[in-house]
């Protein structure tokens, strides 16, 4: 049997999970790790500026593929820079694997240099973690980790790991366990046949019913499913921010995004609906808006794999505990046997639903001076890219008007930190997805405040040859901020104006890559051309100047129900 | 309303910490809480008391089952159920008092476990009522200081929780 190090087994288990890349930053606690990834080249270390952006590249390679990141820091601050990226991938739901150095197992405790408890510090935001207290444990710790990471509901883990677990000249047999059971943990393979049956008898039997499919539909591969559910049927579908694509954006049936600024024909159909159908998604507060005004004729069905997500924040007629998927077949198998369902009453529905969908239907006003609006710049992109790119977003209006105005078709694809709201994601996100996606298109669509929040890794990509393009709609403003002090603080725009902006196409430069300015409309198709076309292999800083005026809507007015809107700064619903 | 949740947990460093920290994120109440390990080395028993509508009674019990560590637990108060707690009280017991304490702990079926001329320790078990009820009786002006266990609890007849 194969004598290796802790350290040398850390680097062997990861490559035995098919790990290609560790995005991490090394230190004085990982050295020896550090140093067994040197001596071998199956795993390789992306070396990021910011162990903050490790985690969101990580995090935007597992949203795009399912598979797990793994990230690598060293103790103390290494270790607390992850905190932002490990809790918006638990936010999310987004399997990853960090590895933490730790100080030496006798100085644990003691206060000593780049000492911090990683263990209690990251505990409310990981889905398990693990600290390692004999070098043996390892590899049946990291198939551990992976397992828990990606079954059931997925999420972060933490392996904390002090520094003489990893000692070069301390070797054990190495095995690599082919699978691990955990008593304590059997995620649900399979949802309850009644429940399921009782669910399709309500569904078939709505007159005006409702799709309202979200991120668990991503993260369980079930898109094909609900598009065959959707299309059998002849539902309207509405998905949420982290489950935009699953159903095609431009298709048909497709209302769009739904709540705080879902479409207004979303947020109508929802509060009229008497049958809703919820795959994947959890009822969250930037859904249901007030939840004791939601959707007051509905019954409500609920899919979703982690029970704690059934009658949380609202309570369901029929919960399915179980993955959706699988869910989603059974049903497609009961359907197939039932009568259809009533067929003029859904015609009516639909009818109802295109008026709604002609009076607002995603209109906002352009400039007839020049000057871009956000939403006219998102159209642009999606034209530019055939509507095929990896959009990873940031945080704030542009993240809404990228959900609104870039219809995704695919699963997988918009890739935003909508639990958590982390500005500086989507960067490093975008980071993730080129590195594993080198021939695809992959777009970061930020704000000339949250690209500040991680512009220093255009280092890391300089260093690797990462050509994401960064398409930033610069107002001038923190816009969503601003948007709610115009809306609730009579335009007192405390702190949402940012002065002293870099000159973006020098700072571009002066990092190796290349920057584009577009001032008016009439510059943004030339500027994306160049973009993806005589720049395709170079990461282009596109600084788009947008209106500052301009805010999201429909914007839904706070505690009022699903219909309760604001269209535009005069109308209201 | 007051529940008694009962939990089976894998006996490993931090698995209390996942637990008790659970409770403080989420904003729930713990009134009581006793741990220690069972029979079986790599499992210990925890007892939680605590109250809340029941919406965030099923809350607790979901997101405590998530918790990898926990292997199973039960919700005592949903079927028929024995608990019990231990006090050690310590009170004044001078002089006529002396008889009429020692007649109140008989009373609760109460030991008395350390003597001395001025004061009584006593050692009572019963359910959380019970002690109150002792409390109660003896009355402010003579206890010295109290200290509880939590509640332990166990269901009534052959259903168990073990693995």
């Amino acid at each position: 049997m194969e004598l290796l190090s802790g350290g040398e087994m850390l680097v062997r288990s990861l490559h035995e999970e098919g790990v290609e890349y560790v995005y991490g930053y090394p230190g004085g606690s990982l050295l020896h790790v550090y140093d067994a990834f040197y001596k071998q080249s199956a795993v390789k270390h992306v070396l990021v500026r910011h162990e903050q952006a490790a985690a969101h590249m990580a995090d935007g390679y597992a949203r795009a593929t399912g598979i797990p990141g793994v990230v690598m820091v060293t103790s103390g601050p290494g270790a607390t820079n992850t905190i932002t990226g490990i809790a918006t991938a638990f936010t999310d739901s987004i399997p990853m694997i960090v590895i933490s150095g730790q100080v030496m197992s006798h100085l644990v405790g003691d206060d000593a240099f780049q000492e911090t408890d990683m263990m209690g510090i990251s505990r409310p935001i990981v889905k398990h973690s693990f600290s390692i207290k004999d070098p043996r444990e390892i590899p049946e710790v990291v198939k551990k980790a992976f397992y828990i990471a990606t079954s059931g509901r997925p999420g972060p883990v933490v392996i904390d790991i002090p520094k003489d677990m990893t000692m070069p000249n301390e070797r054990f047999e190495y095995t690599y366990p082919k699978k691990v059971k955990i008593r304590s943990y059997t995620p649900p393979q399979k949802g309850h046949s009644g429940q399921i049956r009782k669910a399709v008898e309500i569904l078939l039997a709505g007159k005006r019913p409702v799709i309202y499919s979200g991120g668990g539909v991503v993260l369980g591969k079930a898109s094909e499913q609900l598009r065959k559910l959707a299309k059998t049927l002849n539902y309207p579908v509405t998905q949420t921010l982290m489950g935009l694509g699953a159903y095609p954006g431009t298709d048909r049936q497709s209302l769009g995004m739904l709540g705080m600024h879902g479409s207004y024909e979303s947020n109508m159909a929802m509060h009229h609906a008497d049958v809703i159908i919820c795959i994947g998604a959890r009822f969250d507060d930037r859904v249901t808006n007030a939840t004791s005004k939601f959707c007051p004729d509905a019954k409500l069905i609920h899919i979703d794999i982690d029970p704690s997500s059934i009658s949380k924040t609202v309570d369901v007629d029929i919960p399915i505990v179980g993955p959706v998927d699988s869910v989603l077949n059974e049903m497609l198998e009961i359907i197939a046997e039932l009568d259809a369902p009533d067929a003029s009453a859904l015609e009516s529905w639909w009818k109802q639903i295109e008026e709604w969908r002609k009076r607002h239907g995603g209109h906002y006003d352009k400039n007839d001076t020049g000057l871009l609006k956000p939403q006219e710049a998102i159209e642009g992109l999606w034209e530019a890219t055939n509507g095929q790119a990896y959009i990873c977003s940031d945080v704030g209006q542009h993240q809404m008007f990228a959900a609104q105005y870039y219809k995704f078709d695919e699963p997988n694809k918009w890739i935003n930190s909508g639990g958590l709201g982390t500005m500086g994601f989507g960067f490093p996100a975008a980071m993730g997805v080129k590195m594993n996606f080198p021939d695809e298109m992959v777009v970061c669509v930020t704000g000339e405040g949250s690209i500040q929040m991680n512009i220093q890794e255009m280092s890391t990509c300089l260093q690797y040859g990462i050509p994401v393009k960064i398409f930033c709609l610069n107002n001038g403003y923190l816009g969503m901020v601003r948007q709610w002090q115009d809306m609730n603080y009579e335009g007192r725009h405390s702190s949402s104006y940012m002065e002293s902006l870099p000159d973006w196409t020098k700072l571009a430069e002066s990092y190796g890559h290349v920057g584009i300015n577009v001032e008016g409309k009439d510059q943004l198709a030339s500027a994306m051309k160049d973009c993806f076309g005589k720049y395709k292999d170079r990461l282009v800083f596109v600084n788009v100047v947008v209106d500052p005026e301009e805010h999201v809507y429909p914007m839904q007015v706070p505690m009022g129900s699903m219909r309760d809107m604001w269209l535009s700064k005069t109308e209201r619903t | 309303m007051r529940h008694i949740i009962s939990i089976l947990l894998e006996n490993e460093p931090g698995a209390l910490a996942r637990v008790v920290g659970l409770f403080a994120q989420r904003s729930y109440n713990i009134e009581t809480l006793t741990v220690a390990p069972t029979e079986d080395p790599t499992l210990s028993r925890m007892t939680i008391t605590t109250t809340g509508p029941d919406r965030v009674i099923e809350q607790i019990t979901k997101q405590l089952n998530k918790l990898i560590e926990v292997v199973k637990l039960v919700d005592l108060t949903e079927g028929a159920h024995v608990e019990r707690e231990l006090m050690l009280i310590k009170v004044k017991a001078a002089g006529a008092q002396r008889a009429e304490i020692k007649r109140t702990a008989d009373i609760f079926r109460g030991q008395i476990v350390d003597v001395t001329a001025n004061v009584y320790t006593i050692q009572l078990t019963g359910a959380t009522d019970k002690l109150e009820a002792f409390i109660e009786s003896i009355g402010p002006n003579c206890i010295l200081e109290t200290v509880r266990t939590g509640v332990s609890g166990i269901a009534r007849g052959e259903k168990t929780l073990s693995l």
